[in-house]
């Protein structure tokens, strides 16, 4: 079901991002999508009623090496929090290069229409 | 010596974030900052040739896989690496001159060895996150090349380009979370480990779908073409060379092939999507470049053309392999398209150099305006008509063998409609380029470029360097040693497929 609504939500990013004719709504499509699948990923590695994975004394076993199973069964995946920073530390970098040029390209067309924006063509 | 597999990446990104603080020092400081953006092209150009043959796997920061993070080194990363080198490195030297005419050479500089580091990376990854990172880093460092001249034209395109460019992204990412969920790896050889053990299921198809529609938007597959004969034109010359010589072979077909032949395996569908995808970029490539006047257009027109030539050798190797189970047909086939991607990469860019000079000297890219040229631009003309020649596929020169290769293979597989469309489709590109000799060299100079001079120096050197390539690097099929070396580990890299797993595995000596 989240599933099912992480998806909507790319479409809807998709959408946008393909259908809108204002530059700036493109760049907000895009996001949209990036944050889609951000989500997605964190779903992945979530656990209802989960427990942070940070190993503390109690988590060890009595071996001394292997972690007990009510932590592996209890704690969240963390890899896929950690590709999320990843992921959202790219996307902050390309937001900023197209929202610069978003901004470039007012100053020279004077409009954030792209169907005025159409000097090349072919 | 194995070389350590690291510096690839970790030299251009360090020079590049250098590069913008020696250029703020002032005037020596911008000549400074171009010498050691060329020493560093060079470096890299001399590492990658002294890794040819060999093959290697670091772990970083010595934690093992499937935990940590492997760079990869084979055949067909070594294939890729001396592309990227030595395109970079012409395109390197070009723009010493060249950007000139731009403000904030130190910038671009730094900007261009960032897009060189993260094409390495995606070529050495063994990771499928860290080629996502990789492919990113790349791709932005080329969003703002593109529209490095900022004005009107350049900044559409590079607009255009980044939206479609930011959606294949996410379309990546998208994918690498899906497989992620299924297979709970995000090392290539462990997930292949684990799609061969458990099969596939509808999610990992779903991924496979985006993992095609991804990488073909960043490889300029029709359908996904859109972007490209905006995008290369509008960006400087070396930039151009760059684009069309490596960017689109590295992201977009390297990534897809490694992914479809080596992680996912393939199958006949697959196989035939990708047949599919490379015939119709063939012809619609060349269809639409016959067509303009814009001398760079033309060629980045060509060039979604020439790329479906390459994807069309590798599709066919690998429809041959699963349908025919023939594998000496199969690696004559891939050997056809791993082979024409090396001359394309060295043509293409010897191309976009010549119409950078070109243009820098009469300061038009409208062919109709040119003409009668070759008095004023010897040089240029001599470099223009041997990567003309070099791309129809007249022999002796690089295009003609590879050409021959997808021909010999098809026919031989009797595949016979294939390989009379890839003689049609050459014809089409005969046509294309002996339109841009007549226009631009031939016929009458007009009156306003009776005065202009040719660009002496380092644009010459390579485009002169890039030259010599296209008419030797036919030597590379044709002498058994040089073959042997360069081109046979990358060809069996593909079809080892699903090999690729266990050897990585056991070299790890997991």
């Amino acid at each position: 079901m989240l599933y099912a609504l992480c998806f909507l939500l790319f479409m809807i990013g998709l959408y946008c991002a393909v259908v809108k004719k204002n530059m700036v709504k493109i760049v907000i499509g895009i996001v949209i999508m990036e944050y889609a699948v951000n989500l997605f990923l964190i779903m992945l590695g979530y656990r209802t009623g989960g427990q942070a994975p940070i190993v503390g004394q109690k988590d060890i076993a009595a071996t001394g090496t292997e972690l007990t199973n009510a932590f592996i069964n209890s704690s969240v995946d963390p890899l896929p929090q950690a590709l999320v920073l990843t992921a959202i530390v790219i996307s902050l970098g390309s937001l900023a290069l197209m929202i610069s040029i978003c901004i470039r390209t007012y100053e020279k067309y004077g409009t954030f229409d792209i169907t005025e924006i159409r000097r090349l063509k072919g | 010596m194995n070389i350590p597999l690291p510096l690839f990446v970790v030299i251009p990104l360090i020079v590049a974030f250098l590069l913008p603080i020696i250029g703020s020092l002032g005037g020596k400081g911008k000549s400074a900052s171009t010498l050691l953006a060329n020493i560093t092209v060079l470096v890299l150009l001399a590492l990658s040739i002294l890794s040819l043959g060999k093959s290697d796997v670091y772990q970083v920061g010595k934690w093992t896989i499937p935990l940590g993070i492997n760079l990869v080194l084979d055949g067909l990363s070594v294939l890729m690496l001396v592309a990227v080198s030595v395109v970079s490195f012409a395109a390197m030297l070009f723009s010493v001159k060249y950007m000139e005419q731009y403000t904030a050479k130190p910038k671009y500089l730094s900007l261009f060895l960032l897009m060189v580091a993260g094409m390495n990376g995606v070529v050495l990854s063994g990771d499928i996150f860290n080629l996502f990172v990789f492919l990113e880093v790349a791709s932005i460092a080329s969003y703002a090349l593109v529209g490095f001249g900022c004005e009107h034209e350049e900044l559409e395109a590079s607009f255009k380009y980044m939206v479609l460019g930011e959606i294949a992204s996410i379309f990546v990412l998208f994918g690498v979370a899906l497989v992620y969920g299924n297979t709970g790896m995000l090392n290539m050889a462990y997930i292949s480990k684990s799609i061969q053990q458990n099969g596939m299921n509808p999610g990992l198809t779903f991924a496979l779908g985006l993992f095609i529609a991804g990488f073909g938007l960043k490889a300029a597959l029709v359908p996904f073409h859109a972007w490209l004969p905006d995008a290369h034109p509008s960006a400087p010359a070396p930039i151009s060379a760059m684009l069309s010589g490596v960017l689109i072979k590295t992201l977009g077909v390297y990534a897809l092939a490694r992914i479809i032949f080596n992680v996912f395996g393939l199958s006949l569908p697959v196989a035939w999507i990708l047949l599919a995808l490379a015939m119709l970029s063939m012809t619609v490539g060349a269809f639409l470049a016959i067509g303009q006047r814009d001398i760079k257009r033309l060629m980045a027109y060509s060039s979604i053309s020439q790329v479906g030539y390459i994807v069309l050798g590798i599709a066919l190797g690998g429809l041959i392999m699963v349908k025919q189970q023939n594998i000496v047909l199969a690696s004559l086939a891939i050997l056809g398209g791993l082979f024409h991607l090396l001359n394309h990469s060295v043509y293409k860019s010897l191309l976009f150099l010549t119409s950078g000079s070109i243009e820098s000297a009469t300061g038009t890219r409208d062919m109709k305006k040119m003409g009668g040229l070759t008095q004023r631009l010897p040089l240029t003309r001599a470099t223009c008509t041997i990567a003309s020649a070099s791309i129809v596929g007249i022999p002796p020169f690089s295009g003609f063998w590879s050409k021959l290769i997808l021909v010999v293979a098809a026919v031989q597989a009797h595949f016979y409609w294939i390989a009379a469309l890839i003689v049609f489709v050459s014809l089409c590109t005969l046509i294309m380029y002996l339109k841009l000799q007549r226009y631009v060299f031939l016929g009458d100079l007009p009156e306003k470029f009776k005065k202009i001079k040719e660009h002496r120096g380092t644009m010459l050197a390579s485009m002169v360097f890039l030259a010599v390539l296209c008419v030797f690097m036919g030597l590379l099929v044709i002498s058994p040693t040089l073959k042997a070396i360069v081109l046979d580990p990358a060809v069996r890299v593909l079809i080892g497929g699903l090999r690729y797993s266990k050897n990585i595995i056991t070299i790890s000596g997991m």
